[in-house]
C-alpha cells in the first residue's frame, strides 16, 4: 500500500517565497564586496571587421582605472557546445557582431569604466556584412567563421525515417507550406551581472547570474587555463532566465580574469541594451512543411525544411537546428518523417536557446498546416488531432521513446472548456477561435558533453538538531527549482518542506548538476534527490525500528514523526529518529543521482529529442479581430497541460500561465527585427528596438482571461510521475492565435508576430494570406537514413537508402497503434530508488479553472 | 568627487547621506544606502522594477534625482514589514505564487500598496490598471492580481475586526 501524499500534490508556498517578498533574495547585482572595482566593455560599433589595433594607453592612464584588457590577454576560444568553441572573451583579430567587446576597462567606479574605454583607439578594416541566412547561403566569402559545414553554413542535417517521397506519392493529396518566425528574445527582467573575486583560499569565485554554473565552470576552467578545482561558480538566483542565461558569457570570463590580474573583486552588470546584444533568443526560421495526408486525415509522411538565422557565434546552434526537427514526431503518429535543417551564420547577436528551444517555430508550421487540413477536408481540426495521436510507450519514426501520453485528455478538457464544437467556424465574422498541440522534453536525455556521467546529484546531510540540509547544483531561476527539491525530499521523509536547508547552484559545494535548461531540474534532480532521501529514510527507519520494535517496513514517516502505522501513539519525533540512527551509524549523509535511460536513437543526429518523458499541452484560444482596421485581440485562452503529477500546484499554474503570457508575446509583439543604418552612419547591423519600451511585451493590461487545467497521469520515469511545466504550455499558443485568426477573419498569416499590420495585409491580398511564399535551394548533406520502428529499423542509420518497401505504414489508419518497441528493448529506468515511490498511483485530474 | 549632503527619510528612519549629486535614488538607494531590494531591468523609466514609494506615491526610482528627494518619506519592499510581521501584500504573493524569480516583486509590492492605501476596494481592472507600468516575464500577471485582491480581503478584514473592538 502506499501511503498517501501529504507534500506533492499540496498547493504551498515556495520555500524562497519568503526571501522574495522582503527584499531578502540577493541576486548578482546585489551583491557588493569591500574594495570591489567596476568593469566595462568597449564594444564593436561595426557588425563585420577585421581588429587592425588596439591603443589603449590613453584609457590606462584614465582616472580609477586599474587595468585595460584586449584580446590579447585571451588566447583561448570557448563556446558552450564542444563542437562550436567560437567565442572569445574579448575579440582579438576579428568582429562578427555589433557588439561584439574589442577592450575592457576595470575602474573603481563604473562611470569611470565607461568613461575610460571611450578613450581607447581601435583600428577596424571594415568587412562585407551579412544580414540573413539567404545572404549567408548565396555569400561564401568572408566567412563570419572558419568552421562549419562550408561557407557561412554552420550546420546543415539531413534525416529521413523511412521513404518519404514515396509515402507522399501514395496520399490522397500534399499540402505544401511555408512559414516565418521572426525571432525574438527572453527580456529575463534581470540584467546578466557578475561578481569575481579571489575567495579566502585564494581560489577564484564568480558569483554570476548563471542558469548553467556546471557549464559556466567548464568555460572559465578552458579560457583562463586553470585546473577546474582552482575555480568557484556560484549561481546567483536568476531574475528570470528562459534560456537567456544558458551561456557562458564573456563577460563572466573577463570579471575572472580581472579579479585574478587586481587581486580585488570585480563586477560587471549589464545594461539593458548589452542584454539585447548578448541574446542567445529565439532564432528566426523560415520552413517548408510537404504533407502527405489522407482524404480521411491520416497523415502519410511529412518533409520538413528548416533555415536558421543563427547570428554570429555557434552557441546552442547545432543543438537548436536538430531540435526544428526534433519533436515533430511525438505529437501525432507520422509513419514516414524527413528533416533537413540549415542554420547559418550571420553579423547579428547570436541566437540560441528560449524557452521551447526550436521547438516552437516548427510546430506553429506544423499546427497552423493541420488547421489548414481540417478546413481542407472539411473536419474538425479538434478530431484531426484525435485520430492520430501518438500512442503512450512508443516509438516514434525517429526513435523518440515516449512514456505517457496526456495529449489525449489535454484535448478533451480545452475543447470542452472552450465549447469548441458550439463556436467553430461558428462565432460571428471578427471573432475566432483556434486550436493548437505540443509536446516538450523533460530534460535532454544526452548531456552536452557527451559522457557517462550523472546528469544530476543531490546530498543529503541530516544531524541530531533534526535538520537537513539539501546539496545541488541546481539553479533556482524562478521557475520554483530549490521548492522542487525541498517537496520531494519533505515527502519522502515525512517532514515539512520549509525545515529542509537547501544549498543549491555552488561548484564548490554542491554535487554536479547540469542547470536549469531543457526542462530536466523537475525530473532529473527531482529523481536525484528522492534516492537521496529514501537512503537516508532506511538508515532512520533501520534506528527507529531498533529501537521501538518494529519492523521497519510498518514505519511511516509523516508530520515529523516516524511512528508504527498500525498504532500511530507509537513512534519517535523526527529529530528524535536522526539522533537514534546518527547514535548508531556515526554521522548521517546520503546521495542520490540520475541518469537518463539510453536512447533508442542510434543514428548520427539522434543526441538531440530524445527524453526520460514528454510533456504535452493543448490550447484554445479565442481572439476578436477588427476586420477595418487589423486590430487583435485575444480574449480568452484555455490551456491543459499534461503534467504527470502537479508536485505544487501553485508554481505549476504560475509556469502555464507565464508560458502562456510569454508566448502571447511572441504571438502579438515581440521580434527581435535588425536594421541596417544607412551607408553614412557606418552601414551597421543593429538592433531596431534593444530597449523595452521599443521591444513590445505584454504588460498587466494585455493578459486575457486563462483556464487551465491539470492532466495528472503519473509518468513512471518521474518524480512521483512528474514531469516538466517550464516550457511545454508556451508552444501551442502561437499557432493557436493564428489559427483563431483565420477562423475570425478567414485569413492566413503564416508568420510570428502576427500583427494587426499583416492582418490588414492579407486580408487586401487576393490569396487572403501572408507570409513566406518559397524556401532557397540548399546543398543538404548526404542524407542519414534510419527506417522507422515499423519498418524493420534497429535504431541505427543504414548504410544506403531504404529499399523502396511495400511495406504498409503502420498506424496509418485510424486508430492502429503502432507496435510498442517494436522488438527493440529500450532500457526503461536507470534512477534506483526504492519500489515503494508511489509513482504509479491512479489520480484523478486535477482542474484549476480560473474565471 | 564632489558630493552632496541628502537628509530623507527611509522606511520610516531619518537618514543622511553625502552623495555624487547626480546620482538617481535608485543608485542612492542601492549603493549609498545598501537597500538592495529595490531592483532595475533597465533605468530608463520602462520596466517598474526600481518602484518605491515617495510621500506615498509610487515612483520609477530610476528616474527621480536623489537631490529632489531632500525631506521626503520613502518606503522601499525593506520597509513593508510590520516589524517581524509580513505585509499582507508579501504574504499573499509568496502564497497565491505571485512571486517566481522574484526580480519583479519589490517594484509590484510597493505600487499595490499605494493602490491599496488609496482604493481598499480595487477591482480587477483597477489593479491591472495601477499595476500596468510593471512589468514580470515569468507569472503571466494573474497570480498577482489575485494576490492582490486576497491581501485587500485580508485588510478588509483586519479593519472590520478593529471596528468591532
Ligand atoms: S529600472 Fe526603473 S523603470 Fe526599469
Ligand atoms: S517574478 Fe520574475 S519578473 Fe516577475
Amino acid at each position: 500500500m502506499t501511503p498517501p501524499l501529504r507534500v506533492v500534490g499540496k498547493p504551498r508556498r515556495r520555500v524562497d517565497g519568503r526571501a522574495k517578498v522582503t527584499g531578502q533574495t540577493l541576486f548578482a547585482d546585489d551583491l557588493s564586496f569591500p574594495r570591489m572595482l567596476y568593469c566595462r566593455f568597449l564594444r564593436s560599433p561595426h557588425p563585420h571587421a577585421k581588429i587592425l589595433s588596439v591603443d589603449t594607453r590613453r584609457a590606462a592612464g584614465a582616472p580609477g582605472v586599474h587595468a585595460v584588457l584586449t584580446g590579447a590577454d585571451f588566447p583561448i576560444r570557448y563556446g558552450i557546445l564542444p563542437v562550436s568553441q567560437d567565442e572569445e572573451p574579448l575579440c582579438r583579430d576579428r568582429v562578427r557582431m555589433t557588439g561584439d567587446p574589442v577592450a575592457a576597462v576595470i575602474a573603481t567606479t563604473e562611470s569611470e569604466a565607461s568613461s575610460a574605454a571611450e578613450l581607447i583607439e581601435v583600428e577596424y578594416e571594415l568587412l562585407q556584412t551579412i544580414a540573413d541566412p539567404l545572404e549567408a547561403l548565396a555569400t561564401a566569402e568572408p566567412r563570419i567563421h572558419d568552421y562549419g559545414d562550408h561557407g557561412n553554413v554552420h550546420k546543415a542535417v539531413a534525416l529521413e525515417f523511412g521513404d518519404v517521397e514515396q509515402a507522399l506519392a501514395a496520399s490522397d493529396r500534399i499540402f505544401d507550406d511555408f512559414f516565418f518566425y521572426e525571432g525574438n528574445t527572453h527580456l529575463a527582467l534581470e540584467q546578466h551581472a557578475s561578481v569575481a573575486l579571489l575567495d579566502r583560499d585564494g581560489k577564484l569565485c564568480l558569483h554570476s547570474s548563471t542558469q548553467t554554473p556546471h557549464y559556466v565552470h567548464r568555460a572559465l576552467a578552458r579560457a583562463l587555463d586553470l585546473p577546474p578545482h582552482r575555480i568557484r561558480v556560484i549561481a546567483t538566483p536568476n531574475g528570470g532566465g528562459f534560456g537567456g542565461k544558458t551561456d557562458p558569457f564573456n563577460h563572466e570570463i573577463v570579471v575572472a580574469k580581472a579579479a585574478m590580474l587586481t587581486g580585488r573583486p570585480v563586477k560587471m552588470t549589464l545594461t539593458r541594451e548589452e542584454v539585447f546584444y548578448c541574446h542567445r533568443g529565439r532564432h528566426p526560421v523560415l520552413m517548408h512543411f510537404r504533407t502527405g495526408v489522407n482524404n480521411d486525415g491520416s497523415i502519410m509522411a511529412m518533409d520538413l525544411e528548416t533555415l536558421l538565422d543563427g547570428g554570429a557565434y555557434g552557441s546552442y546552434g547545432v543543438a537548436s537546428t536538430f531540435y526544428t526537427g526534433a519533436l515533430q514526431t511525438v505529437t501525432y503518429h507520422l509513419p514516414r518523417y524527413r528533416f533537413r535543417g540549415c542554420r547559418t551564420f550571420t553579423n547579428k547577436p547570436p541566437c540560441g536557446p528560449k524557452r521551447g528551444h526550436g521547438t516552437p517555430q516548427p510546430r506553429f508550421g506544423q499546427e497552423v498546416q493541420l488547421d489548414k487540413i481540417a478546413v481542407a477536408i472539411g473536419k474538425d481540426p479538434a478530431d484531426l488531432r484525435l485520430q492520430q495521436l501518438a500512442p503512450a510507450h512508443s516509438l516514434t519514426a525517429n526513435w523518440m521513446q515516449l512514456g505517457t501520453v496526456g495529449l489525449r485528455e489535454c484535448i478533451e478538457k480545452v475543447v470542452d472548456g472552450s465549447g469548441w464544437r458550439s463556436k467553430w467556424q461558428k462565432l460571428p465574422h471578427g471573432r475566432g477561435i483556434g486550436l493548437a498541440c505540443s509536446s516538450y522534453l523533460c530534460g535532454a536525455g544526452l548531456p552536452i558533453y557527451w559522457n557517462a556521467l550523472p546528469h544530476s546529484a543531490v546530498q543529503l546531510k541530516l544531524d541530531r538538531s533534526g535538520l537537513v540540509t539539501l546539496f545541488c547544483g541546481a539553479t533556482e531561476v524562478g521557475q520554483g527549482s530549490d521548492d522542487v527539491l525541498a517537496g520531494v525530499v519533505a515527502e519522502v521523509l515525512g517532514v515539512d518542506p520549509d525545515d529542509i536547508k537547501l544549498v543549491t547552484g555552488d561548484t564548490d559545494l554542491t554535487p554536479v548538476d547540469l542547470g536549469s535548461y531543457s526542462s530536466r531540474v523537475t525530473l532529473m534532480a527531482g529523481n536525484a534527490a528522492i534516492q537521496a532521501a529514501e537512503r537516508a529514510r532506511s538508515i532512520l527507519a533501520a534506528a527507529v525500528g531498533a529501537k521501538l520494535g518494529i519492523p521497519e517496513e510498518s514505519l511511516v514517516f509523516a508530520e515529523s514523526r516516524v511512528f508504527d502505522a498500525a498504532d500511530p501513539g507509537q513512534g519517535v519525533s523526527f529529530q528524535d529518529a536522526v539522533i537514534l540512527a546518527e547514535t548508531a551509524n556515526g554521522a548521517l549523509a546520503t546521495i542520490g543521482s540520475y541518469t537518463p535511460p539510453p536512447s533508442a536513437a542510434k543514428y548520427k543526429g539522434g543526441g538531440v529529442g530524445p527524453s526520460p518523458s514528454y510533456s504535452y499541452s493543448a490550447a484554445v484560444v479565442e481572439v476578436e479581430v477588427d476586420p477595418s482596421t487589423g486590430w487583435l485581440r485575444v480574449d480568452r485562452v484555455w490551456i491543459a497541460h499534461d503534467i504527470g503529477r502537479a508536485l505544487n500546484p501553485v508554481l505549476v499554474r504560475g509556469q502555464i500561465e507565464g508560458g502562456v503570457y510569454m508566448a502571447l508575446g511572441e504571438a502579438l509583439m515581440e521580434e527581435s527585427a535588425m536594421r541596417r543604418l544607412p551607408p553614412r552612419l557606418s552601414h551597421a547591423l543593429v538592433h531596431k528596438m534593444p530597449s523595452m519600451l521599443e521591444y513590445k511585451s505584454p504588460t498587466t493590461l494585455e493578459m486575457p482571461d486563462i483556464v487551465t487545467y491539470l492532466v495528472e497521469d503519473p509518468e513512471p520515469n518521474g518524480p512521483f510521475g512528474a514531469k516538466e511545466v517550464g516550457q511545454g504550455p508556451l508552444l501551442p499558443i502561437m499557432p493557436a492565435v493564428a489559427n483563431a485568426v483565420f477562423d475570425a477573419v478567414g485569413v492566413r498569416v503564416d508568420e510570428v508576430p502576427i500583427t494587426p499590420e499583416k492582418i490588414l495585409r492579407a486580408m487586401k491580398n487576393s490569396d487572403r494570406r501572408v507570409g513566406p511564399t518559397k524556401f532557397p535551394a540548399i546543398h543538404w548533406p548526404e542524407t542519414v537514413h534510419v527506417p522507422p520502428p515499423w519498418e524493420g529499423g534497429d535504431g541505427k542509420a543504414t548504410k544506403d537508402k531504404a529499399p523502396k518497401s511495400n511495406i504498409p505504414l503502420a498506424g496509418a489508419q485510424t486508430g492502429v497503434s503502432v507496435p510498442q518497441q517494436a522488438g527493440v528493448s529500450v532500457p526503461q529506468e536507470s534512477r534506483t530508488c526504492g519500489t515503494d515511490t508511489p509513482v504509479c498511483a491512479p489520480s484523478t485530474p486535477a482542474e484549476v479553472v480560473r474565471k | 568627487m564632489r558630493t552632496v549632503p541628502l537628509a530623507l527619510r527611509v522606511n520610516g528612519e531619518a537618514v543622511e547621506v553625502s552623495i555624487a549629486s547626480h546620482k538617481t535614488l535608485l543608485e542612492v538607494l542601492r549603493e549609498d544606502l545598501r537597500l538592495t531590494g529595490t531592483k532595475h531591468g533597465c533605468e530608463l523609466g520602462e520596466c517598474g522594477a526600481c518602484a518605491v514609494l515617495l510621500d506615498g506615491k509610487p515612483v520609477l526610482s530610476c528616474l527621480v534625482l536623489a537631490l529632489e528627494c531632500d525631506g521626503a518619506e520613502v518606503v522601499t519592499v525593506e520597509g513593508l514589514a510590520h516589524e517581524a510581521r509580513l505585509d499582507p501584500l508579501q504574504e499573499a504573493f509568496a502564497d497565491y505564487g505571485a512571486t517566481q524569480c522574484g526580480y519583479c516583486t519589490p517594484g509590484f509590492l510597493v505600487t499595490a500598496k499605494a493602490l491599496l492605501d488609496e482604493k481598499p476596494h480595487a477591482t480587477r481592472g483597477e489593479i491591472s490598471a495601477a499595476l500596468s507600468g510593471n512589468l514580470c516575464r515569468c507569472t503571466g500577471y494573474i497570480q498577482i492580481f489575485e494576490a492582490v485582491e486576497q491581501a485587500a480581503a485580508k485588510i478588509a478584514d483586519a479593519r472590520e475586526d478593529e471596528v468591532e473592538r
